[in-house]
């Protein structure tokens, strides 16, 4: 050998896995594309530039974040673009468009670096800036619904006035045998369809199960998510929504709970943010059950018609908690 | 026959880099003209010299004695003259040991008397200089001589690092021998089962084994095993095997079991049969950076550079050499190290980039194939703040450094490197 040349000398292993944080976070951005073309289907081109400025904010404002803060820029990570995506999905599809730059900015600037950048924000920067936007502007957050371009707000041809779970919130001062008809359109199949495929009012990317499932199979499958969130969150919505169903009447259908507002969205690609859930298995399935607990609770007895971003960022607070007592057993002990 | 799937929490399945050499033969090298031999190349106390400079020895002579309760002698792997005794950089711990060069007469001449007649079983072990030949390097003699009774040997054929395949040709040309060392050891034990586990893709070994076990090894039991590092880990093999778990601070004799490399098995066969102390080992020589990977079987001592020259010499220019497996080796500074009784295989490679540290982004990859159970983000960023105190008593302490957590990483984050750092640190401390 040449004198020359050095060795290196460094630990084992000296081997790694391909995977890379990049890798992860732009499998996310794919996992979210089908949802993005489902949105711009139903609810027209105007999407496109609300998602094109919640995204383009976030990255700008990572950018200047992480300048100002001294951090090292990490902007081609794809985490400021899901940031954005996510936020995108959450807002109304007829808001104005200052709403998703302000949003971007909490999300990122306020919520990611303030409390650290990447990997040490304890909210979902995303939920929190939706929450923020609620609070501060909430007739553009409620009132910015649009009716799909071949359906109707509620998914009902003859209810026209609000997305699904608003119309629930609104029957309660309905008298009885409205409120069982309403109930009962909820519950048929047509109205179910609609919620699965999409067709139907709501946040712009939270609409169509179907789409959201199609990106939320690639994550699992590529082991990008672990499937021990989804799984205890759904399954809990489901099993109360069920006991609901079954023994309080009238009551929408737990199809109708799994396949209605933000669930999906929430569950597959919100309640499974690495940064801001349990890293540990049995953490994992305590903050999926936690999570489908006040969903349930604020859609059936709360004020607000839907429960999830509150729910999954109640959870986000909750994690160093679990965390702590969910520490998995070690070897010999 | 008996069929297990591989049961311990978490673990990897890396690529295995084994089709280069696992249908190579194992070639002997001839002798090399000067051999540095440490006189710790165990787990325990070194050997201490027995001789001086300028002393003649043949091949097998004993040239360092037992140097406490648990230790090994060393024997001198050529023929030919001491040259010097001083300390020299040691392949595995990285610091200065006492170690001897000898310098070939080129004869080669065997010593004619290794062990004294009468020896029982256990002593010709002992004076063979048997450790585990799978990479702990413990003394076999003080494994074979358990406080507590010990019913089940369980031979060792998982080689679950990448790359290396000297134990999986052990057991393709040599299976006879293996598993009479293993029921040699089994009687020493008077243990009553012997289990052979080896990978299940490991098809000519289990082939050539189970050939072999037919001709008069009934009480064998053979467990075919899924692929999963680090399968070949004495705690994890028992607990995929077994469903019992080694208590923390305590031995595998503790639930009854004694583990056995097919290497040291070999070993036992070769001192107990043949009267051959452990002077030579086989070793896989591979990698992208070497012209010809094979399967050698080496001296002890032999200087690396003259291994990587009988496989053909370098294949560009080596980055980084490897004493080991890619997941737990060594990398050395130099080549003119020697080969040790611990060295399974020699990697040399053309690239050695070190991927640039990125932040957790607490996917929780690590705390999934921690075999052990821990949660190795958290441990990293104790040490990290300088919590070591903390760190250790919070799990560093239990880590077996086998690396999951860092080759799981996609933030590359070093992890298993801060453990180890904490373990030398500490080691460090205590023995100063």
């Amino acid at each position: 050998m040449n004198e020359t040349e050095v060795l290196i000398v460094s630990y084992a292993p000296h081997i790694r896995d391909r995977i890379t944080v990049e890798k992860l976070m732009w499998s996310v951005v794919i996992a979210l594309l089908p949802a993005l073309v489902g949105a711009v289907y139903f609810f027209g081109l105007r999407v496109l530039m609300i998602i094109f400025l919640s995204v383009a904010s976030s990255v700008i404002f990572e950018f200047l974040a992480q300048k100002s803060f001294g951090r090292k820029v990490t902007i081609y990570d794809g985490s400021a673009l899901i940031t954005g995506l996510l936020l995108g999905f959450n807002l109304p599809p007829a808001c104005p468009y200052f709403l998703p730059v302000a949003g971007s900015a909490f999300a990122v600037v306020i919520v990611k670096h303030f409390f650290g950048g990447l990997g040490y924000n304890f909210v979902n920067p995303a939920l929190a800036a939706r929450a923020f936007l609620v609070v501060s502007w909430p007739s553009f957050m409620t009132k910015g619904f649009i009716p799909p371009r071949f359906g109707s707000l509620s998914g009902i041809d003859a209810l026209t006035q609000a997305t699904p779970l608003t119309l629930i919130k609104d029957t309660k001062t309905l008298s009885p045998t409205a409120l069982a008809e309403v109930i009962d359109k909820l519950n048929s199949c047509d109205a179910i369809r609609n919620l699965f495929f999409g067709n139907v009012g709501g946040c712009l990317g939270e609409t169509s199960a179907l789409l959201l499932l199609i990106g939320a199979i690639f994550l699992l499958l590529s082991k990008v998510i672990d499937y021990r969130i989804p799984l205890s969150y759904l399954g809990t919505v489901f099993l109360i929504s069920l006991i609901n169903f079954l023994f309080v009447k009238p009551q929408p259908s737990p199809l109708f709970h799994l396949f209605s507002g933000g669930l999906i969205l929430g569950a597959f690609f919100m309640a499974t943010d690495y940064v801001t859930t349990p890293i540990t298995p049995k953490g994992r399935v305590i903050f999926g059950v936690g999570c489908g607990l006040i969903t349930m609770l604020i859609r059936l007895f709360g004020g607000y018609p839907e429960g999830v971003s509150y729910s999954i960022l109640f959870m986000n607070i909750m994690t160093p908690l679990i965390e702590r007592w969910t520490k998995p057993r070690v070897y010999g002990y | 026959m008996l069929f297990r799937r591989s049961t311990f929490s978490g673990g990897i399945i890396p690529k295995e880099y084994k089709e280069k050499t696992r249908s190579l033969p194992i070639v002997t090298m001839p002798p090399p003209s000067r051999v540095i031999i440490h006189f710790s190349q165990h787990t325990g106390a070194p050997a201490t010299p027995i001789v001086k400079l300028g002393d003649r020895v043949k091949r097998g002579e004993k040239i360092g004695e037992i140097g406490g309760s648990i230790s090994v002698p060393i024997h001198s792997s050529i023929s030919g003259v001491v040259k010097e005794i001083c300390d020299l950089p040691h392949p595995i711990s990285g610091e200065r040991s006492r170690a001897c060069i000898i310098e070939s007469d080129g004869e080669d001449s065997p010593c004619p008397d290794f062990f004294l007649p009468g020896m029982d079983t256990l002593s010709i072990i002992k004076e063979a200089g048997i450790v585990g030949l799978g990479g702990a390097a413990f003394p076999t003699w003080v494994k074979l001589s358990p406080p507590k009774p010990v019913a089940t040997l369980i031979l060792n054929g998982c080689e679950c690092e990448p790359y290396l395949t000297g134990d999986a040709r052990t057991m393709i040309e040599n299976p006879r021998a293996v598993l009479e060392g293993a029921e040699i050891m089994a009687e020493v034990l008077k243990a009553k089962v012997i289990i052979v586990a080896i990978e299940e893709d490991n098809h000519e070994a289990i082939l050539k084994m189970k050939e072999a076990a037919r001709e008069g090894f009934s009480s064998l039991i053979f467990a075919v095993m899924k692929r999963r590092y680090p399968l070949g880990s004495e705690k994890q093999l028992i607990a995929s095997l077994l469903k019992r778990e080694v208590p923390a601070g305590k031995l595998p004799y503790d639930v009854g079991v004694c583990v056995q490399n097919v290497q040291t098995a070999f070993a036992v066969y070769e001192a107990v049969r043949r009267n051959k102390p452990l002077y030579e080992r086989v070793i896989t020589v591979s990698g992208d950076g070497v012209s010809s990977p094979q399967n050698v079987r080496v001296r002890i001592g032999t200087p690396i550079d003259d291994v990587i020259s009988f496989c053909g010499g370098y294949n560009g220019v080596p980055k980084k050499i490897i004493c080991g497996g890619p997941l737990m080796g060594k990398a050395i500074p130099s080549p003119a190290l020697p080969v040790v009784k611990a060295t399974s295989g020699i990697l040399i490679f053309s690239s050695a980039e070190r991927e640039e540290v990125a932040e957790c982004i607490r996917c929780g990859r690590c705390v999934a194939v921690c075999p052990i159970g821990l949660v190795p983000t958290f441990l990293y960023h104790l040490i990290k703040k300088n919590a070591l105190k903390r760190a250790h008593e919070e799990g560093v302490k239990d880590c077996i450094e086998c690396g999951c957590c860092a080759y799981a990483c996609p933030a590359k984050i070093r992890l298993v490197e801060s453990f180890k750092m904490l373990h030398d640190m500490r080691n460090r401390y205590e023995r100063d």
